[in-house]
């Protein structure tokens, strides 16, 4: 902090503070101090606040509290000469800074000024919800998202903004956008005007109009410590250092900064976000508030993006993927309209496939790209297409075929212009005419291929070969092969049993989110995050023998129905900083498994049923035990073990082995419409094995009702077997 | 020692020094310096420690050119440096923690409801004491609390089994290095009564030993008196937060009664500190003529009460006599320690009362007024009616109050230390730890001690003080070294432009100053606890492992022997500027030199010259930083 700076945040943290209480006030005396208020799909009432000191702020009343506080941790300006020293000072403003603009946010809520719009109906994220940290939260832990960038002010002009957005995307940044210049313009003004697309798809989310906006990002951030940190509530000290050490965040200042932005930043810094300016202010170099500079000044347009990864010290590998569109997972989610396609291939209406098999290392040549059949790029159209690729790799087994193969639309689709859906032979490719301008071939979807092949699995693979076959007759040839091998994986899967591997898999990738947990991965109780089955967390551990998923011994079986077993307890015990003793893997109701918070669906306990609910993550609405999702989540998550709740990925709901101790698929008498639907061939199939064929229609939805009597009754008139079967508790 | 009539330049780099020395000859008024010329030649046996005066076969002295040489007894020069050595540090050790002992009864009849002008202020510092002490506070009142840490602390120095609580604050691995080496202290009284039991007649001869009990005696101090002293006082009066002040004589006020305090304690001070605002005083003092009553310090009573207070000094140890020479003191009222004998012959050539008020410190010739804690503000209030009554006799004609002084940041306590790194959320040594590793912070060195007249006054404290920070070494100061720093103008913010670039960038961040005021000579606790913080942080594992120094480059005190021994055992290399009394024991003289270095990881080093203990601190620090591999 250098004295200047301290100054402004000084100032900017009065000037923010004072903004707050004077809403306050108005919304007091307008709506009365009860009046409730909670931020949408939130269990963690005034997040911030909440995180810092763990007070639950309920009402306008309840607001006062936060303020006071605030109030409470303003200073004045350091002197002229002979000043004391300021940075505590600073940073404490800066905390009052954001303790006071979640309240202003609040109030505006109140008066519905928030999310906010522009003339033109556009409309800003605003708040962001629980179910939206926790989807993100995956993402965090699976290194796909290595940090955001909250993007502040306007850029000289709208293609230096796309510019540096495009930066930010190629390496996975999560961008938020918040703040005007003092001219009115802003990043997300000048995205616009160049018809970027905006939204969670493509990791770019306009938060608000106003600099306060960026405490969206900010509180939106601190939940993560609780949610997957298990830190508790009011433990700032462990919270600030979880956001220093695992959140990796910066602000992007763009334009020039006035207090109100010194003064946020400098909350931000609290939390360890350091902040990136392109106009010239003084640097702050000396590190240990953050974890290396806190403030620093880049002018360079072109350099500010690698600077700020630098200056945060954000592990990012770029890969290099010799391909000339932009390249990264931010471009995954794009579609390309059909008026832009260049190339087409597939979707129902040409034939293609996508194989990957393993042949012996003197069979591949690696890096070599062969087009079979005619040349297709010039000429738009539709095409056949097979994709056929072949790998070798000293540690190479039969069983990752299906695993890389399944990865072949995330290397795909992340190319910028390229459209990628489906699998095996129900793909759908589309290049755009734009890619296609910008050099984009046919061969290079081989060379992203090729090259992210050896990049993502590196200890598996050695070498890849990849053909594209052009020719409608050579493919339906190697199709029929692909097809063959495609039957005997999935006899292969669904042959797979807990009974019949001596092998299990932990999965500690969320351990340091829930250093309690361990997930252990059965052939047929995948992981709870729905990202790793058995054959995945096979694959993992071949590919890092010292990564976070290990093969379990099973050792004897102690008891087959709840599914418990002597090798798993130990391992669990030891894994788990002897937290937890041992664990039953098929029942929700006796010492259940932990939850680190990523999990897709929740399973809780609906007493008046004598059965069980499902929630799955996005379904933000009420539900028959009285609690949201993001309610649920808070309880379920962190590492502890909790009767009666339980997380689980969604293909679980349809394994033999659901709740077996419990009851199984029988129990299930509500769950989101949406998600029955998902599920409707398994739960059929389960259903009639379980000697329940129409349990499908029986289960309730919120179509039904959301609350218990409602869904009881519903119950009732159906005669849902679950009314009949031994009390559950 | 130069041959060299002695110039005012030459004995000070302090203006104002310089201007009340001239004064003072031509007014032909004896100082310290005049004195120190006076002895001319120092005794040569004493100076090499190889005299003896422990018994009635005695006095002995040791021909230091004779190895045979023997004292009646048959002690030779180790025995008798050792023991000389050991009875210096245990004396060092009695006044910490005498002071501490005083603090901590003065706590306890405060939190007992008996001393009416006394009350806990800082609760925060209390419970956090309560804990470490191990006392269970559910459902007890502040005072009831109070009374339990001050029984605590009192059985500290009473016992004699059980080892001292505050060492649970070190890492293990240095606790584990004492114990096998037999230095960790049981109790702190009991550890001087063994020291003076050990150093009698026909005790231990082995120097080895005696100078490993010097050392343990010491830790008695560091980790005993000296810091129940400070956390104690922290708790009657406030941990020190960063505070602006004024330092240097012309502190003292040509239109106010001027009442110097003097000496190493903050429980009567503070007392007239708060009494000097009372209405009956104020309006007393206006009534003799004067515009109120000016309280200003000397010594570490000063450092006590511009660390809370924020009341300006007027000096350092050699300015005490000089204080006087300005014609403007009322009345200096005196505690204990570091109170020259001869301040009542040199008030009594002006109108200057000397009033001494501990019973533990009678100086003859002054006017005596006992502090009693029980009426502390009496007290006060009636010392400070003798200064007023004395305005009247002040001459105007021997009034001359040099213009010199100096703005002073200070209140550099552990917490101010934690709290200006990272404000309530994120206090910690976090930024200290972090920066020292990326090598904007070289080293942190503490620079301590006294004043003595052998040197030139300020030079070497504030040359080498200058010198470490434009090398990048944060530099903390207690003491009469502080105060020398703050005369200099090093303890202000805009002290930075004198540090190098990365040493800058962390000032500048932060908002302080280079050189840190941590307060009095007991204080130096504050380095200990702020050290063991940086371990905490992740900088090495033990105290020998990290890139620190001290330095006490014009001491005089047997306080600083207890000081820089105790560094020494921590694992610090302390670098002095004049030799221990033991050179002309040559062994003792190698153990405390260089052997003990393989042993707790620490020496002592003698440069007097400050660019040479510079780099000699430098390349110690280079080394560290090697070996810690940043």
């Amino acid at each position: 902090m250098s004295k200047f700076i301290a100054t402004a945040v000084i100032r900017g943290s009065h000037q923010v503070v004072k903004q707050a209480e004077t809403l306050l006030k108005k919304a007091i005396s307008e709506k009365g101090k009860d009046l409730k208020f909670e931020f949408p799909d939130t269990a963690f009432y005034l997040p911030f606040y909440y995180a810092i000191t763990g007070i639950e702020l309920k009402t306008l009343g309840d607001m006062e509290i936060s303020l006071n506080h605030a109030k409470s941790m303003l200073s004045s300006e350091p002197d002229k000469k002979s000043w004391l020293p300021y940075l505590g000072e600073a940073l404490d403003g800066g905390i009052a800074t954001l303790f006071a603009e979640e309240i202003i946010e609040a109030v505006r809520y109140v008066y519905g000024e928030e999310p906010a719009k522009e003339p033109d109906g556009f409309t800003y994220n605003g708040f962001i919800t629980d179910t939206i940290l926790r989807e993100l939260g995956i993402q965090l832990v699976d290194g796909r998202m290595p940090g955001f960038a909250a993007v502040l002010g306007a850029a000289k002009d709208s293609k230096e903004a796309v510019k540096i957005i495009r930066q930010l995307q190629e390496r996975k940044i999560l961008i938020f956008l918040a703040g005007e210049d003092k001219n009115g313009n802003s990043v997300t003004k000048q995205l616009r005007q160049e018809n970027i697309e905006l939204g969670w798809e493509t990791y770019i989310v306009p938060l608000g109009k106003d600099t306060i906006s960026v405490i969206y990002a900010l509180n939106w951030a601190i939940r993560a410590t609780m949610m997957f940190g298990g830190i508790k509530k009011g433990n700032y000290k462990d919270i600030l250092k979880y956001t220093l050490d695992r959140v990796h965040a910066f602000a992007l200042v763009l334009g020039e900064l006035d207090e109100i932005k010194w003064a946020t930043g400098a909350g931000a810094i609290s939390m360890g976000f350091p902040a990136i300016s392109h106009s010239k202010v003084p640097e702050v170099r000396p590190s240990g508030v953050t974890r290396y500079e806190a403030v620093v000044w880049q002018p360079d347009i072109d350099k500010i993006v690698d600077t700020s990864i630098e200056v945060r010290g954000l592990k990012i590998e770029i890969e290099k993927v010799p391909v000339p569109v932009p390249y990264g997972p931010a471009f995954e989610g794009e579609r390309v309209r059909k008026e832009d396609t260049q190339l087409e291939f597939g979707g129902n209406k040409s034939t293609t496939f996508e194989y990957l098999r393993m042949k012996n290392m003197d069979e591949v040549s690696d890096g070599k790209i062969i087009i079979d059949g005619p040349k297709v790029d010039e000429k738009a159209g539709l095409y056949p297409l097979g994709i056929f690729v072949e790998v070798a790799g000293r540690k190479m087994q039969k069983d990752f075929e299906s695993i890389l193969e399944r990865k072949i639309h995330h290397f795909l689709s992340e190319a910028h212009g390229i459209f990628h859906m489906g699998q095996r032979d129900m793909n759908w490719i589309r290049i755009s005419k734009e890619a296609y301008e910008a050099g984009f071939r046919l061969e290079h979807l081989g060379k992203i291929l090729h090259a992210r092949m050896h990049s993502e699995f590196p200890a598996i693979v050695d070498k890849v070969e990849v053909t594209l076959i052009t020719d409608e007759a050579k493919a339906k040839k190697i199709m029929v092969e692909a097809q063959k091998a495609y039957k005997e994986r999935d006899e292969r899967v669904a042959g797979l049993t807990d009974e019949s591997v001596d092998l299990f898999y932990s999965c500690s990738l969320c351990q340091s989110y829930a250093p309690n947990h361990v997930c252990v991965i059965t052939p047929e109780r995948l992981g709870l995050c729905g990202a790793y089955n058995w054959l995945d967390g096979k694959a993992a551990f071949e590919i890092d023998p010292i990564g976070p998923n290990q093969p379990i011994v099973k050792g004897r079986t102690i008891d087959p129905v709840k599914g418990q077993w002597e090798g798993v307890n130990e391992f669990v015990y030891n894994k788990s900083n002897q937290a937890i003793n041992f664990f039953n893997a098929y029942s929700m109701m006796d010492n259940p498994m932990t939850s680190c918070g990523c999990f897709e669906c929740i399973i809780a306990l609906l007493p008046e049923a004598n059965g069980v609910m499902i929630v799955n993550r996005g379904f933000t609405e009420m539900t028959p035990c009285g609690m949201k999702f993001s309610t649920l989540a808070g309880s379920v998550g962190g590492g502890n073990q909790t009767p009666g709740f339980l997380g689980v990925g969604r293909l679980y709901l349809t394994s033999k082995k659901f709740l077996l101790a419990d009851g199984g698929i029988k129990r299930i008498v509500w769950m989101p419409k949406e998600l029955k639907e998902q599920l409707k061939e398994g739960i059929q199939k389960r259903g009639t094995e379980a000697g329940a064929a129409e349990l499908i229609d029986k289960i309730a939805d919120e179509t039904i009702g959301t609350d218990v009597n409602t869904v009881l009754e519903f119950l009732q008139k159906v005669n849902h077997p679950a009314l009949t079967m031994d009390p559950i508790m | 020692m130069s041959q060299e009539p002695k110039t005012s330049k030459s004995r000070t780099i302090d203006k104002a020094s310089e201007k009340m020395m001239d004064k003072a000859t031509s007014e032909k008024v004896s100082t310290a310096w005049d004195r120190f010329e006076a002895v001319k030649v120092q005794c040569s046996y004493g100076v090499k420690g190889i005299c003896c005066r422990h018994c009635m076969l005695g006095p002995c002295r040791i021909n230091p050119n004779d190895e045979s040489s023997r004292g009646i007894c048959g002690a030779d020069a180790e025995t008798m440096a050792s023991r000389g050595l050991l009875r210096s540090a245990a004396a060092g050790c009695a006044a910490h923690s005498d002071h501490g002992y005083d603090v901590a009864h003065t706590l306890l009849l405060a939190a007992k409801g008996e001393l009416p002008n006394y009350k806990i202020k800082d609760t925060k510092k209390l419970m956090a004491i309560a804990k470490e002490y191990g006392i269970d506070t559910t459902g007890k009142s502040v005072n009831e609390i109070g009374v339990l840490v001050a029984e605590t602390a009192i059985s500290e120095f009473e016992k004699a089994h059980g080892g001292l609580r505050f060492l649970k604050r070190m890492p293990e691995k240095r606790l584990k290095l004492w114990e096998k080496l037999g230095i960790v202290p049981e109790g702190v009284n009991s550890e001087i009564v063994t020291s003076l039991h050990r150093t009698n007649m026909g005790m231990g001869s082995d120097y080895y030993d005696t100078f490993m009990n010097s050392l343990r005696v010491s830790i008695a101090d560091g980790w005993g008196g000296a810091m129940i002293a400070t956390e104690l006082t922290d708790i009657l009066f406030g941990t020190p937060k960063p505070i602006r002040s004024k330092v240097n004589l012309g502190v003292l006020s040509e239109d106010m009664v001027n009442v110097l305090v003097h000496g190493h304690e903050p429980l009567l001070s503070m007392m007239i500190v708060e009494a000097s605002q009372d209405k009956e005083i104020v309006e007393l003092a206006k009534k003799a003529g004067s515009k109120g009553v000016n309280i200003a310090g000397i010594c570490c009573t000063a450092n006590e009460i511009l660390m809370r207070e924020g009341i300006p000094v007027a000096g350092n140890f050699l300015q005490q006599e000089l204080a006087i020479v300005t014609g403007a003191v009322e009345a200096m009222v005196v505690d204990v320690q570091c109170i020259m004998p001869s301040l009542p012959s040199v008030a009594a050539c002006y109108h200057t009362k000397i009033i001494s008020t501990s019973k533990k410190a009678k100086v003859r010739d002054a006017i005596h007024v006992q502090f009693e804690e029980t009426k502390a503000y009496e007290t006060a209030k009636d010392i400070l009616k003798i200064a007023i009554d004395n305005f009247k006799n002040r001459d105007k004609n021997k009034v001359n109050i040099p213009s010199e002084s100096m703005d002073i940041i200070a209140g550099f306590s552990s917490e101010t230390l934690s709290y200006m790194q990272g404000g309530v959320y994120r206090a910690s040594y976090n930024p200290l730890v972090e920066n020292i590793k990326n090598g904007k912070i070289f080293g942190v060195v503490g620079i301590v001690g006294c004043s003595n007249c052998k040197v030139q006054q300020d030079f070497a404290n504030v040359t080498l003080a200058k010198e470490l920070i434009k090398n990048n070494v944060f530099v903390v100061n207690t003491g009469c070294a502080a105060i020398a720093s703050a005369k200099a103008g090093l303890m202000v913010p805009e002290a930075m432009e004198l540090a190098g670039p990365g040493l800058r960038e962390v000032c500048e961040a932060i908002g302080c100053p280079p050189i840190l005021h941590a307060g009095s000579c007991v204080d130096n606790s504050r380095i200990l606890v702020a050290c063991t913080e940086m371990i905490k942080h992740g900088l090495g594992t033990d105290y020998d492992e990290l890139p620190i120094a001290g330095a006490a480059l014009e001491w005089m005190s047997e306080k600083a022997i207890t000081i820089g021994n105790y560094f020494v055992a921590q694992g610090a290399l302390v670098v002095i500027g004049v030799p221990h009394m033991v050179t002309g024991a040559p062994k003792l003289k190698k153990l405390m030199y260089e052997d003990i270095e393989g042993i707790t990881g620490g020496k002592f080093a003698v440069e007097a010259d400050p660019y040479k203990a510079c780099e000699l601190i430098l390349n110690h620090i280079a080394a560290k930083r090697k070996k810690l591999g940043i």
